[in-house]
């Protein structure tokens, strides 16, 4: 049987995908261990996407805390805005939206970083010098885009709720204490927990997707650009992807 | 007959009179019956290769011939579909990843678009072979041993530049000089002067003629430049359709009546 062009497509690169994950399961394990570039890829895919993160996170609470507020004021629970903000930033939006963002910075800089070096063959050239450039490349920004975007949504909710409390204030007065007293009352470990080791997840499929995009990468600096591209849109996909599994887990485990 | 043809063909070539190909010195790379192709294009068909201790042999064909598979074989980036690629005696298709490893020290490979890592300084370039294979070297020796590379090609004081920073030209002698730092018995050219200007290629050349008698290196140089194989050569083999058609010095194939051999002298 013959399956459609569009099909067979698919289920080829769903299959090397398969591939590649699992040779990061074999090969990321086994020493030789790539400690300092792991650390240099975790400033780069970490601390440099603090910014961005930190003015998406600010204006997300902040917007979220001036779009509500309306709504409850109608309801007449204004009062519990901290809370619910609280909770969407934590639950859900934090971690996604950060992911997101994650996705296209970070997806596509592995992406078209990985693509060039494949096309100019200095992936080729590290071989040679004796240097599996799986390990090397590959290994050490999944690690770093897995631990680093936890960090990542950690301080973006931070920030986002500080937003929230600026936003809380623009039409009201609510103290620092009050404000946050009210959000860690709101807040409790099933709130925290799954978003935050889903976002381990998050981190994993921005990091192997951009990685096999670029490791893969064709000939051709029209090859690169398709490579950055098609890593933020399928990462970005996978994102919301592994969220949906993440929702149905936790609400089985009964943390909803 | 004034070249020599493929000696282990079994089939004769145009124009062949068939002789062994020179057997004196220690064999450092033997390639026999290799066969090498993607989909329905047969690269490579039954090729076969020697290049002895200290000499210097040339691979010239047309663009698209499959020179440029044929060293990555020899490095083991291809594996071939069949035959045999003997190194130093040992079968590198039937290596494992350590065992390539030891033998990659003993190759240096200069890439045809330098391959020089955007990301690091010319030092860090330079360092990067080094770190990976001798990991407890002293930091002063490797500063030594980057100095003296780079000197070698006359770019010492480009050791803190970014490879952005430089020119074709300069590019290129920097990857030979990371080309040269393991000191490797035997130097894969894959196509050294291509893009660029007819001066620097010359120097390119020269430098490729200095470092083979100050090292005392093999060499096989892919390239279809004929004044850089002029100079570099010992012995030309010409790749067609797959197979080593025809091989020999220059002075000998330029005078051959051949016509695929001589489209290339004209």
């Amino acid at each position: 049987m013959k399956l459609p062009g569009g099909t067979q497509r698919f289920l080829i690169e769903a299959g090397e995908l398969s591939r590649f994950t699992g040779r990061f399961f074999t090969e990321g394990f086994r020493p030789r261990y790539e400690i300092t570039e792991l650390l240099r890829q975790c400033f780069i895919i970490g601390y440099r996407s603090l910014p961005l993160v930190g003015l998406t996170g600010f204006i997300m609470g902040l917007v979220l805390t001036m779009q509500l507020r309306p709504s409850l004021v109608d309801y007449g629970v204004e009062y519990e805005l901290p809370a619910m903000v609280a909770i969407s930033i934590v639950r859900e939006i934090g971690p996604v939206i950060t992911a997101l963002i994650f996705a296209g910075k970070i997806g596509s800089s592995i992406g078209a970083e990985l693509g060039s070096m494949r096309v100019t063959e200095q992936i080729d050239a590290m071989e040679v010098s004796g240097t599996n450039p799986y390990k090397y490349l590959v290994v050490t920004r999944v690690f770093a885009a897995t631990f680093m975007l936890p960090v990542l949504v950690l301080l973006g909710d931070a920030i986002g709720l500080y937003g929230s409390y600026l936003g809380v204030n623009i039409r009201g007065t609510t103290s620092y204490s009050l404000f946050y007293t009210q959000v860690f009352d709101a807040l409790s470990f099933s709130d925290v927990f799954p978003a935050f080791f889903k976002s381990f997840f998050f981190g994993f499929a921005v990091g192997i997707i951009g990685s096999f995009k670029g490791y893969n990468s064709n000939k051709g600096t029209e090859g690169v650009g398709r490579s950055a591209n098609s890593a933020v849109v399928l990462a970005s996909i996978m994102v919301f992807i592994f969220d949906l599994l993440a929702v149905q887990i936790t609400d089985i485990l009964g943390y909803n | 007959m004034a070249f020599q043809t493929e000696p282990y063909k079994t089939q004769p070539v145009p124009g062949s009179g068939a002789r062994q190909a020179d057997a004196s010195g220690e064999n450092v790379i033997r390639i026999r019956h290799l066969y090498k192709g993607f989909g329905s294009n047969q690269v490579l068909a039954d090729f076969n290769l020697d290049l002895n201790k200290g000499q210097s042999v040339a691979v010239l064909g047309k663009s698209g011939c499959g020179k440029s598979v044929l060293i990555k074989c020899i490095i083991g980036l291809l594996q071939p579909d069949s035959g045999s690629i003997q190194v130093f005696g040992q079968e590198i298709p039937s290596l494992n990843h350590d065992q390539l490893d030891r033998i990659r020290v003993r190759i240096g490979f200069l890439f045809q678009s330098n391959a020089l890592y955007d990301s690091m300084t010319i030092r860090q370039n330079l360092e990067f072979p080094l770190r990976r294979h001798w990991i407890r070297v002293k930091q002063q020796e490797v500063n030594d041993m980057v100095m003296e590379a780079l000197n070698n090609v006359g770019l010492g004081h480009t050791v803190d530049m970014m490879p952005v920073e430089l020119s074709g030209g300069m590019r290129k002698r920097i990857a030979l000089a990371r080309t040269l730092i393991l000191k490797p018995e035997i130097i894969l050219y894959d196509e050294p002067t291509t893009g660029l200007d007819p001066i620097t290629g010359n120097e390119i050349s020269e430098l490729m003629v200095s470092i083979q008698a100050k090292y005392n290196t093999s060499s096989l140089v892919i390239s279809h430049d004929m004044k850089c194989i002029r100079k570099t050569a010992d012995r030309i083999v010409v790749l067609n359709t797959g197979v080593a058609y025809a091989q020999g010095t220059y002075e000998e194939l330029k005078q051959s009546q051949d016509q695929q051999v001589k489209q290339f002298f004209t």
